[in-house]
């Protein structure tokens, strides 16, 4: 009998239910304890990285919308930055603004989602719909300032799309008062749950070395308690002005980061509020001729912005040559953009750091040795999307 | 003699009947309360209120394709489905569900079988449907489905004990087995000196109702202990290849099982049809018996709809560590104060 293998290879995906789109794992099972565990990916390759080599750098802003699609605007608010920093554009202060509580609202709508498929992947589907209930009114935020729920591409090199609209404030406040009340039914379903404690806590462990050495980020660095925050470490959008806290995790299971995702939501609507009280008033746009498109009002009456304007669409602006990269804090972690530039139209290279991509890198760790029901806990704490992984 | 089997047929065609329509329903009834516990409407496309919906779904899965994987035994993946459904019915032949009344001038006892031994047979035949999760799990050759075979027969093997232990105390106040005789000690007043209330064994027995309860949901594979079918995990569990009418007889043994264990726990804790007027309107015996039966389902799908799924690792030791000593503790108690 010494040749019978113990072990049995389970495949995982890349169509299960709860592999969050089409993620496959190979597992090796010994009984229900897990050997070994290896991602295998690129079921979802669209090429979106090649895609903006060969676009003009405003029409490369709609492809970063549909990596992380569920926090496009954080998506936008990274490839711009990286593009302003390398035509150093200076923004208007109301924009930064915007975009703190823009990029805010997105991490919101990414925890949300994350919330109810991790809670349904451990079999609390009602969650599942509690969040999809309340990220309806931040889909209907989106709809009011870009005219789209899931693809806004608002956030344009050197400001806005359009100026918001006009009850912008109450709308904001509108959401966080809803997602308010919804953080009450989330906490009181799970966080004392006795069979959810039982399920996540001391599941998928990582010490703060390991995390490191992985170069994880966001929740899932912080949950081993490490304090890495781009916008404390490294501020962008003048982050540096919001009074926030950068929560913590002890253990580094996936119990943690549940706990800090919530503790982030809290954090995210402290951050708008601020944003809204203090917003300034002044343009939606940098004015930069040549290189940031005009107003839509002054290209009906002045000359030169109707010029600028055609130009800016057709043929683009020149870039000077060399290399940016700039990395924001998105709800998932840390997304990069390196953009490499030739002097011409388009960028020569672009290159994302994707934090799921990255993050997914701790699965093995965090699944080996652990049970095979567990897998799955560890795969919704890591919240992952493909179309981010893959790109 | 003619009129006897004549009647019992009868009998037994309007309860299997009842008891798949009851299955029918009870998948509207738990797509109906989960909806409106999530904030969603339900079903409401087919017929008002989406009351035909059950029989849309039942001809759906009659017309669909029957997929069969490769490496299947014919033999045992055919008979799988029918072993699991036909003990869930079978409870049904010995619960009482009324009480006994005359008809046209005969004696006419709503039972189907007035066995002695009731509740025995009842466990027996519950303990044999797993024989079909096994044999689909194992027949269907895949290893999602043996993964869920596996679980289900260690899960509902180990939580046999806790269930029968569980009732153990009430039938050693009652000193029966007979279901019938249960139901009529529970109509005398309440240890035989409140007598307002009657002596249904949910007052004498409230731990082992708490456990029987428990385990029940764990015998029956149901949220948050369904681990066979754990869906995030393990595809759907043993029926994983299965496909159209087969798979719905799989989902058909499940509501059966359902309605059977809301049946026994109705009638062993909660008195059965017992109820009051009945004297003056004996068919409303039917009507209490139902309505117990429904609030013992409407419990299992608001469970489902709040608890997150126990592990496979988790469920084994509370079943094993928390409700069998439980279960143990409250009949080494009840007999003690008996023997008093």
């Amino acid at each position: 009998m010494s040749n019978v293998s113990k072990t049995v290879t389970l495949n995982m995906g890349p169509q299960h239910p709860s592999t969050h789109g089409v993620l496959r794992v190979v597992l090796e099972l010994d009984g229900e304890t897990v050997v070994k565990a290896e991602p295998v990916l690129g079921y979802l390759h669209t090429g979106i990285e090649k895609t903006m080599e060969d676009k003009l750098y405003y029409k490369a802003i709609p492809c970063t919308d549909r990596m992380d699609y569920l926090a496009p605007m954080s998506n936008n608010l990274g490839f711009c930055l990286a593009v302003e920093k390398l035509m150093e554009i200076d923004i208007p202060e109301k924009v930064q603004w915007v975009r703190v509580c823009l990029a805010e609202l997105t991490r919101i709508n990414s925890h949300l989602v994350w919330l109810g498929t991790h809670a349904l992947d451990l079999g609390a589907m009602s969650m599942l719909l509690y969040a999809f209930r309340d990220r309806e009114s931040i889909m209907d935020m989106y709809e009011a300032v870009g005219g789209q729920r899931m693809m806004t591409t608002y956030i344009r090199i050197g400001g806005l799309a359009q100026d918001i609209p006009k009850d912008f404030d109450k709308g904001i406040r509108k959401v966080i008062k809803t997602i308010k009340a919804g953080l009450v039914d989330y906490e009181t379903l799970l966080t004392n749950n006795e069979i959810f404690i039982n399920r996540t806590k001391g599941v998928g462990v990582l010490s703060a070395e390991e995390a490191i050495n992985l170069s994880l980020s966001g929740p899932l660095l912080r949950g081993s308690g490490v304090n890495q925050d781009l916008r404390k470490a490294n501020p962008y959008s003048s982050y540096e002005k919001f009074d926030f806290e950068v929560p913590l995790g002890k253990n580094g299971d996936a119990y943690d980061r549940y706990l800090i995702r919530i503790e982030e939501i809290k954090q995210s609507m402290r951050i708008m509020e601020q944003a809204l009280d203090g917003m300034p008033e002044g343009p939606y746009r940098a004015h930069v001729p040549g290189i940031v498109l005009p107003p839509k009002e002054d290209i009906l009456y002045k000359m030169e912005s109707m010029i600028f304007h055609f130009k800016i669409i057709t043929e683009g602006f020149k870039t000077p040559v060399g290399a940016v990269y700039q990395a924001i804090e998105s709800g998932k972690g840390e997304i990069g953009f390196f953009i490499s530039a030739d002097g011409t139209n388009k960028p020569h290279r672009v290159r994302v750091r994707p934090p799921s991509f990255i993050n997914l890198a701790a699965l093995p760790k965090m699944c080996e040795g652990n049970m095979f029901a567990d897998v799955v806990c560890a795969i919704g704490s890591i919240d992952i999307v493909l179309g981010e992984v893959d790109r | 003699m003619l009129e006897m089997i004549l009647f019992a047929s009868i009998k037994v065609v309007v309860v299997v009947a009842a008891v798949l329509t009851g299955c029918a329903y009870s998948t509207l009834l738990e797509r109906k309360v989960v909806g409106h516990m999530q904030h969603r409407m339900g079903p409401n496309t087919a017929g008002p209120y989406g009351l035909l919906t059950p029989l849309a779904d039942g001809l759906k899965l009659i017309f669909k394709e029957e997929i069969k994987p490769a490496n299947i035994e014919p033999i045992t993946y055919m008979l799988a489905p029918m072993i699991s459904f036909v003990p869930a019915i079978l409870t049904f032949a010995v619960i009482p569900f009324g009480k006994d009344n005359t008809f046209f001038g005969h004696d006419f006892t709503l039972v189907l079988s007035d066995l002695n031994v009731g509740v025995l047979f009842v466990f027996a035949v519950t303990s044999l449907g797993i024989y079909g999760i096994v044999l689909a799990g194992w027949s269907s050759g895949s290893k999602y489905s043996i993964m869920g075979a596996v679980r289900s027969s260690a899960q509902m093997i180990s939580y046999e004990v806790g269930y029968g232990l569980s009732i153990v105390g009430v039938l050693i106040i009652a000193n029966t087995l007979s279901l019938r005789e249960l139901v009529e000690l529970q109509m005398l007043p309440l240890w035989g000196t409140v007598s307002f209330l009657p002596n249904w064994f949910i007052f004498s027995q409230p731990l082992g109702f708490i456990l029987f309860l428990t385990c029940a949901i764990a015998e029956t594979n149901r949220a948050p202990f369904d681990m066979p079918e754990a869906e995030s995990e393990l595809v759907a569990g043993y029926h994983t290849e299965y496909s159209s009418m087969k798979f719905s007889m799989f989902f058909i043994a499940e509501y059966a099982n359902m309605i059977a264990v809301s049946a026994v726990g109705a009638t062993i804790f909660l008195g059965g049809w017992h109820g009051p007027f009945l004297d003056t309107m004996p068919m409303l015996s039917v009507l209490y018996f139902v309505l117990k039966v429904f609030c013992f389902m409407f419990f299992y799908i608001w469970l489902r709809a709040t608890f997150p799924r126990f592990r496979y690792d988790q469920l084994m030791a509370f079943g094993w560590k928390v409700l069998f000593p439980l279960a143990l503790l409250n009949t080494i108690v009840t007999a003690f104060f008996v023997i008093l």
